[in-house]
């Protein structure tokens, strides 16, 4: 199956999943938060009855249904993506991907998708309890969606709770718990939906602060942006928490993702943290180039912190774990590879001496697959060197987030401060640097995803099937063909979104 | 109790849960069929907005009853979704396609600054409307028909067609007219069912001339679907089918495969017949009375209806998904599906099915007590 293996076509799909996972996530995040925010304002209106706070709810929920419309749109096909471009992957791991996504369509979907016509549609339909309580379900629903989803994806990059079938060819599901739970989902989790609350406040400081500088619906604003803000505040110091969580848990299961997004080629003992410096781009994991060209500061002692919770460990840089090093007891993609490839013989043999009604001697290639399993991904692998991912990428935009997820608490605090001394209005460079803030978080966003996704290439399963295993057999001019149509479409309705969106932070809350 | 379940029993009992999850999705296409209706049933500006917001209401629901007939077929029989959705690219594409449009269509069709105006928003709704359920069923229709796939020792899908699953429609061959009529069916169905729906949750009083347009329409598209309802049932009586005929699970062709289901399974035919009787009873009660409720015997009647299209196939030791190219690789409830520790863990979590139904039929009562009048269409959250 690997001999007419089309790279050219596993790299279209790839970037088509990329593209419609990066075009879905433009929308998601201000869903999972700002479903928050409006129940907050939401519940301050029926708590003191106020139709200025009743105003300000419906116009952030306007905003909300704009966005969440295009949201739907581009996730309905990321959930049926798994099955067109990547089918392969969708039998071998169906056992296990199936069930939370599932629990999640059961679950969380129906929340969401029931209580939303309330929210919008029940200000006289329904009591004022009954759709206050509909607008938190949309928020709960709409964050448990994220939680399975991400629970899977977690599962891809630590592949917990799993054995591989060798008789149906797949891997399935040992302990439903031990996926659910697993450390890397928690943090993935609480990582995802602490920035996506993070940016939503962004959101309604964006366009909160235009109106101030406008000096237009400045009570409404202000108002919105002191909860946003707080809001905010406590996300971002949570979103930087479980961000160096990931890290730890990261170094812990994907060293090679940690390396390269931190450039680091040859391991070392106190290991330091890149504060600044550029990427060499042409720098092979082979070669003797340096990593980076011109200045760069690193700030000792900080990565091996991070990835092992002590300053003076080791941390295995790319060149250990794609050739090995036998000091430091790393095992290299070469070692890696002699078993995997070990692990693909016997399981090919297993299955003949199966099909000749051969016990014994499937017994026997049975023992020897589980000897050597683990690395079964690493078996088709054809060079130690693809073990590694794009390492510029990966730095740039892990780089990126770090900066600007260090950034963001300095810019709430701003903001509290100023509308706490009530001098808000007067801060033109905050109010200025605040009506971009949510680009700068979708940035952020953004590189985060990235980090995860590109940095774990090439796997689609950690260690275990590779995206060149994983696709479907199609031609490259097929999923071209659709990565194009994709790509006209969603531009198209972003583009719609982006006027309507702009259109209505014009009109404004609705006024008496 | 869940633990004792035998592995037959769960691929029985998740079959049939991923069949009531597609059976309701049918009865809620009249979001669809009310969408494909629109230009027909609404002629002035108001009469439309009116239609929109009372589909509108409900559009998010039937889209979600589709993901999760996504999800739980991914889940119960992941072998089936890797094969159907990788190899018939195409036709799942398309689907897709005129699904991505529907959110887009409702929510932003009337909003200032849109670009491309009301006009085309409306069309992305009829294409999903009459494209994407049309395209539903003849993908349905290859549950009987079978489709040009080859499985290796991986279970890795070959598909066998250039036309990627296309061609279950365009081929001119006895089973693109099968999958075609499942389809034009289906697409008729649906406007039935949208024009009942709308009568039942419009302030008819408002727009009279559209009450008339939409008891006409539903009894039209009645008339236009049997049809292809008829020769659906008649081919089902005589074609052949897949069947697996031994303990190792070998398929061959059988004669009269269907009938034979029928007979073995005379409940199933009960429920075909209860459906097409409660169907009938709604559009004469819609179109020949001043009722307003047909929808909902319409409904059960199309939900039961559904229920026996998606059993059928399936049940009875019958391959659900063959091929027509390579026996052996046809699919069916026993090797299609997930792994026996999945499917329980599963059936744990459907145990919460009836609470969701609870809460969304309760929203739904809520929500249309009251009966969508002109005034909800000016608000600024209205469609």
């Amino acid at each position: 199956m690997i001999e007419n293996l089309d790279l050219g076509m596993v790299n279209w799909a790839r970037a088509q999943f990329a593209l419609t996972a990066m075009y879905h996530w433009l929308f998601v995040p201000l869903t999972l938060g700002i479903t928050w925010i409006i129940a907050f304002y939401h519940t301050i209106y029926v708590r003191t009855g106020s139709e200025e706070w009743k105003r300000l709810t419906k116009f952030w929920m306007k905003l909300f249904g704009i966005n969440f419309a295009i949201g739907v749109a581009t996730g309905i096909i990321m959930e049926f993506e798994f099955g067109t471009n990547w089918s392969n992957y969708s039998w071998m791991v169906g056992d296990i991907f199936g069930a939370p996504l599932a629990v999640e369509g059961i679950i969380a979907f129906f929340l969401e998708a029931t209580f939303f016509a309330v929210m919008f549609f029940g200000w006289n339909r329904v009591s004022k309890g009954f759709h206050l309580f509909s607008t938190w379900m949309v928020a709960a629903g709409s964050n448990l969606s994220a939680v399975w989803i991400l629970v899977a994806n977690a599962w891809m990059q630590y592949p917990v709770g799993q054995a591989f079938n060798p008789d149906t060819a797949r891997f399935e599901m040992q302990n439903f718990f031990e996926i659910a739970f697993s450390p890397y989902a928690v943090n993935k989790f609480t990582h995802a939906t602490s920035s996506s609350m993070l940016m939503a406040a962004f959101f309604v400081i964006s366009i909160s602060s235009w109106y101030l500088l406008r000096g237009r619906h400045v009570l409404m604003a202000k108002r919105s942006i002191v909860v946003a803000a707080s809001l905010g505040l406590l996300a971002s110091i949570f979103t930087i928490f479980n961000g160096d969580e990931s890290a730890y848990e990261i170094a812990q299961v994907q060293p090679m993702k940690l390396a390269a997004f931190e450039g680091l080629y040859e391991g070392q003992t106190n290991a330091g943290l890149v504060a600044f410096g550029l990427i060499n781009r042409d720098k092979k994991v082979y070669d003797t180039q340096e990593p980076f060209t011109g200045f760069h500061l690193h700030i000792p002692g900080v990565l091996s912190l991070m990835a092992n919770r002590s300053f003076g460990s080791f941390v295995p840089g790319m060149k250990d774990l794609v050739y090995g090093n036998a000091e430091h007891n790393v095992l290299g993609a070469v070692q890696k590879m002699e078993r995997g490839k070990k692990a693909v013989a016997s399981l090919d043999a297993y299955k003949q001496a199966k099909k000749a009604g051969d016990k014994t001697g499937a017994e026997v290639q049975l023992a020897a697959f589980n000897t050597h399993k683990e690395f079964l991904g690493y078996g088709y692998l054809k060079k130690p060197e693809e073990a590694v991912p794009p390492v510029a990428l990966s730095f740039n935009a892990f780089h990126v987030m770090v900066f600007l997820g260090l950034l963001f608490p300095l810019i709430f605090i701003g903001y509290l401060y100023f509308s706490a001394k009530g001098t808000l209005a007067e801060k033109k460079w905050l109010l200025g640097l605040g009506t971009i803030t949510y680009i700068l978080g979708m940035i952020a966003s953004q590189a985060g995803w990235i980090v995860a996704e590109v940095g774990r290439q090439p796997w689609s399963i950690q260690g275990l099937l590779p995206v060149s295993i994983a696709r479907t057999n199609l031609t490259t001019g097929t999923v071209q063909t659709t990565f194009f149509v994709f790509l006209v479409l969603f531009t198209l309705l972003l583009i719609a979104e982006i006027s309507i969106m702009v259109k209505q932070i014009n009109i404004g809350p609705e006024e008496n | 109790m869940i633990e004792q379940l035998d592995y037959s029993t769960l691929q029985h009992l998740w079959w049939l849960l991923c069949s009531v999850v597609g059976a309701l999705f049918l009865f809620l296409t009249f979001v669809q069929g009310g969408q494909s209706l629109l230009w027909q049933v609404a002629k002035t500006q108001t009469e439309k907005d009116l239609v929109i917001n009372a589909l509108g209401r409900k559009w998010e629901l039937t889209f979600t009853t589709l993901v999760l007939f996504g999800g739980a077929l991914f889940a119960s029989f992941p072998k089936f979704y890797a094969t159907s959705f990788g190899g018939a690219y195409w036709v799942w594409i398309l689907i897709l396609f005129t699904f991505i449009l529907q959110p887009v269509g409702y929510e932003y069709r009337k909003k200032p600054w849109n670009i491309f105006g009301s006009l085309v928003y409306e069309g992305f709704l009829f294409l999903n409307g009459a494209v994407g359920i049309l395209l539903i069923g003849a993908a349905v229709g290859t549950f009987y028909t079978g489709a040009n796939f080859q499985l290796n020792d991986s279970n890795f899908v070959t598909w066998t067609h250039p036309l990627r699953g296309l061609e279950a429609a365009l081929s001119p061959s006895p089973s693109s007219i099968f999958n075609l009529a499942m389809g034009l069916f289906l697409v008729f169905n649906a406007r039935t069912l949208g024009a009942m729906y709308l009568i039942n949750s419009l302030e008819l009083g408002e727009a009279p001339e559209m009450e008339t347009r939409l008891r006409k329409a539903c009894w039209q598209n009645l008339l236009l679907s049997l049809p292809f309802c008829l020769l659906i049932v008649c081919s089902l009586l005589f074609m052949r089918g897949y069947g697996i005929v031994d303990a190792q699970g070998t398929i061959e062709i059988v004669s009269f495969k269907y009938l034979r289901n029928l007979l073995a399974n005379p409940w199933l035919l009960g429920l075909l017949v209860a459906g097409l009787g409660l169907l009938l009873f709604g559009v004469w009660k819609t179109a020949k009375t001043t009722e307003t409720g047909g929808i909902w015997s319409g409904g059960l009647g199309t939900v039961l209806i559904g229920l026996t299209v998606l059993l059928l196939p399936a049940y009875n030791n019958t391959a659900f998904y063959p091929s027509k190219v390579d026996l052996q690789s046809s699919l069916t409830i026993y090797n299609a599906s997930s792994s026996p520790y999945t499917l329980k863990i599963m059936t744990y979590v459907a145990i919460a099915i009836p609470f969701v139904l609870a809460y969304v039929a309760y929203v739904w009562w809520l929500m249309n007590r009251e009966k969508i009048k002109i005034e909800d269409t000016g608000d600024r959250a209205a469609y």
